[in-house]
């Protein structure tokens, strides 16, 4: 039976005036009695128009089918086979325009409330699965992949699952990269990531910390250890800034500085000896999930004003639709329209005020955006005394600066072939941000899975050709 | 974790540690930092390597007492572990081809200072070594220094030890006497270094530094060591440590490390209360 409901079901969250008081998850997730509401709203359509928006391509209407027929774990089967991480997707993933864009709900009313449903699935699972972990007979290759984030992950995964003998190397001093150092907890609990984490070693991969691929060890070196193959998934972690008066003043952070001071290092707790500045007035400049998180942490960290500044409209904000409602509950206040030109200090160095003017919007640019342009005489000043630059990353250059037969294109990206993952060195593919530029983690994922299928086609076709050097 | 193999107390506040850390060897250059946790409340703390010793796989940083962090880590004894220790970072000192070289330490950095002058002096360069204090009682690797100089002066604030003056009294006195150098290392507090540059640059010699802003990640992923070189944005710990003197803005350096100046001290001051009252106990 149909539920014809034009509207979703919602998920149970903290209340806006309470949460800005604690770091906790947001969203609660589905009761068993929405779940299946909710998913009684799904039309099965035969030609799945949601799968093609989904960059992993998960039968969809499979496992909500699932859901209907109270066989929660076999829906969470069917999302694994194609997903390493539901619980960190069904959570972060922009799936307003991905797979719900496409759903035929949304043609009359709201899409189905898939990301929930992929929620509620794995946290289902995580609860109630006491399954043993399948562990796969070693081959004795060894592969080694380096950045511990869901590119290197979800390619780790699929690689231990065939034989390989799987070595995570880790530059910082926790696994998880942007899972653990960028999303909060109050998004993505950081107990829902080490559960993937423990999955995944104790499946038999080895995660080695504070190893710096391209200082601590080479590219070379790793071969020379023995690694039949190399996996680069080190992300996007350089942060941008935009070259204008004041960004040298002390209270202007990038947003990786403020969230790895909070997230990873745990500013916010008053164990960690890490400091964090307690502001009152902040501008987070940018529209994406990275300058939501940063705005609504300054929120909880006690900061009285907290304003988003972005250049475009609210219908350009990049950042998750389910963002913005809950940064919007918590008092967080959208400047659209609106650019930053300078930052003026006082005499100590530290930020006093902004400067920022307004902008109009234009014809469509490359990006198929409005093009911001700036209207005269609309100058400003806004008093802060904290100024987060959320504008976005490039890929750290410490391993193609080490590794000369590595190439990367102007923007620092490292070069693949399609598909593969391959790079411009044999035997080292690479995926997700460090070859993308900044992008989502299901994306980063996607990349992983598809160099673990290549590396593993180009290992197997090289035993083949030659017997191996045992 | 990483053991402590070593630790000798140098001056009351100045201690050196080896730790056996032998990924952290096998590429370490003089120039080049670490980054430590010492458990798992504390703060990443980047020290540059004071020395890698290939034959027993150890790395020695030398660090002085000055937050609750290094309070903390000179707590730890021999035999002790360190929970995190990554390295090396930042680029290695470039020292190839120069024949006569000036190296002066200021405090603390002649910790940093030294590892360079020794690897110069193991390549043949010429090197007058001038390493300056405020008094007797703060003097460390003093003999060291001699050891590996072909000229050495000791300077201190007060002539308890050594000559009176400062590093850049000496150096001017040298230069006038038209000494010239191919190039000054200059190691040692802001102030020191911004002093050092600026009197070389009327010498038109040129002067290499190394800095040491905040940092916590210490591979580029943070951008809060950005300091101003040429009127160009840096990181310290990717595109430095160590830059051209004359060409970095020390004056906004000197601010940006005052920006937890506050938030340290009263770390700092509930950090030695603890201890006392720890002390107390037994």
């Amino acid at each position: 039976m149909i539920n014809k409901s034009m509207i979703k079901n919602h998920m149970i969250t903290q209340k806006p005036e309470k949460r800005i008081h604690n770091y906790r998850e947001v969203s609660q997730g589905y009761t068993n009695e929405q779940a299946l509401d909710e998913a009684k709203r799904c039309l099965e359509c035969k030609n799945k128009p949601c799968v093609k928006g989904c960059p992993v391509r998960i039968d969809i209407p499979g496992f909500i089918h699932r859901i209907v027929e109270h066989d929660i774990e076999g829906a969470y089967q069917i999302i694994r086979a194609s997903s390493l991480l539901p619980a960190v997707c069904g959570r972060v993933c922009p799936q307003e325009t991905q797979c719900e864009e496409l759903c035929v709900r949304k043609l009359k009313g709201e899409s189905v409330a898939i990301g929930h449903l992929e929620r509620f699935v794995a946290d289902y699972h995580s609860q109630n699965n006491t399954d043993k972990p399948i562990i796969v007979p070693t081959n004795g290759i060894k592969i080694a992949i380096v950045g511990s984030g869901p590119a290197g992950l979800s390619c780790a995964n699929d690689l231990v699952k065939k034989g390989y003998q799987v070595d995570i190397y880790e530059a910082l001093h926790i696994p998880g990269g942007v899972l653990v150092y960028g999303i909060p907890e109050f998004r993505l609990p950081k107990a829902v990531v080490e559960r993937e984490i423990s999955a995944l070693i104790k499946q038999g991969v080895n995660i080695y910390t504070n190893v710096i691929i391209g200082k601590t060890l080479t590219i070379d070196d790793l071969f020379t250890m023995g690694y039949r193959a190399v996996f680069l998934g080190t992300g996007a972690g350089l942060p941008k800034f935009m070259g204008i008066p004041g960004e040298m003043l002390n209270g202007v952070y990038s947003a990786n500085e403020y969230l790895t001071r909070i997230n990873l290092m745990k500013a916010y707790d008053g164990v960690s000896k890490t400091p964090i500045q307690s502001a009152q007035r902040v501008a987070v400049i940018g529209g994406g999930n990275v300058a939501l998180d940063a705005a609504r942490w300054a929120k909880r960290l006690g900061a009285k004003t907290v304003s988003i500044i972005y250049r475009r409209s609210r219908t350009e904000l990049p950042a998750r639709y389910e963002e913005v409602v809950h940064a919007e509950e918590e008092g967080i206040i959208f400047r659209m329209q609106t650019n930053l030109q300078r930052i003026i200090g006082d005499d100590f160095g530290f930020v006093k005020k902004i400067q920022c003017v307004e902008m109009t919007l234009g014809e469509l640019d490359d990006s198929g955006r409005a093009r911001p342009i700036e209207k005269p005489g609309s100058e400003h000043f806004i008093d802060v005394d904290s100024v987060i630059m959320a504008i976005g990353t490039t890929p750290n250059p410490l391993i193609s600066q080490s590794t000369i037969d590595l190439k990367t294109n102007q923007k620092g990206c490292i070069i693949t072939t399609n598909n593969t993952g391959l790079t411009t060195k044999d035997m080292v593919y690479a995926g997700g941000d460090v070859v993308t530029g900044s992008a989502t983690v299901i994306l980063a994922m996607g990349a992983g899975r598809e160099a673990a299928q290549a590396i593993d086609e180009k290992v197997t076709s090289d035993i083949f050709k030659k017997p191996p050097n045992i | 974790m990483f053991k402590i193999v070593l630790k000798t107390i140098l001056t009351p506040s100045v201690s050196l540690m080896k730790i056996y850390a032998p990924n952290v060897v096998k590429h370490a250059k003089p120039g080049q930092f670490i980054v430590l946790r010492t458990d798992s409340d504390s703060e990443r703390i980047p020290f540059t390597i004071a020395e890698a010793n290939q034959d027993d796989q150890t790395i020695a940083i030398i660090f002085q007492v000055v937050g609750a962090s290094t309070l903390k880590l000179n707590q730890l004894k021999e035999n002790d572990y360190i929970l995190d220790f990554a390295g090396p970072l930042g680029k290695p000192s470039q020292i190839d081809g120069l024949k006569k070289v000036c190296v002066i330490g200021g405090g603390l950095g002649c910790a940093i200072a030294y590892p360079i002058a020794k690897a110069l002096h193991n390549q043949k360069t010429y090197v007058h070594s001038i390493i300056g204090f405020r008094k007797k009682e703060l003097v460390f690797l003093s003999s060291e220094f001699k050891d590996i100089s072909d000229c050495f002066d000791l300077v201190t604030d007060d002539g308890s030890a050594g000559k009176m003056g400062l590093v850049t009294t000496l150096l001017k006195a040298l230069l006038d006497q038209d000494n010239t150098f191919d190039e000054v290392f200059a190691i040692g507090p802001l102030v020191m270094m911004k002093a050092v540059s600026e009197l070389t640059k009327q010498y038109g010699i040129k002067t290499i530094v190394s800095m040491n802003p905040i940092m916590i990640d210490g591979t580029g992923m943070c951008g809060g060591c950005r300091i101003t070189v040429n009127n160009k944005m840096r990181f310290a710990c990717v595109d430095g440590p160590e830059f051209d003197g004359h060409q970095v803005d020390f004056d906004e350096a000197i601010l940006r490390n005052k920006m937890y100046e506050s938030a340290e001290r009263k770390a700092y001051d509930h950090a030695c209360h603890l201890l006392k009252e720890v002390q107390n106990d037994q």
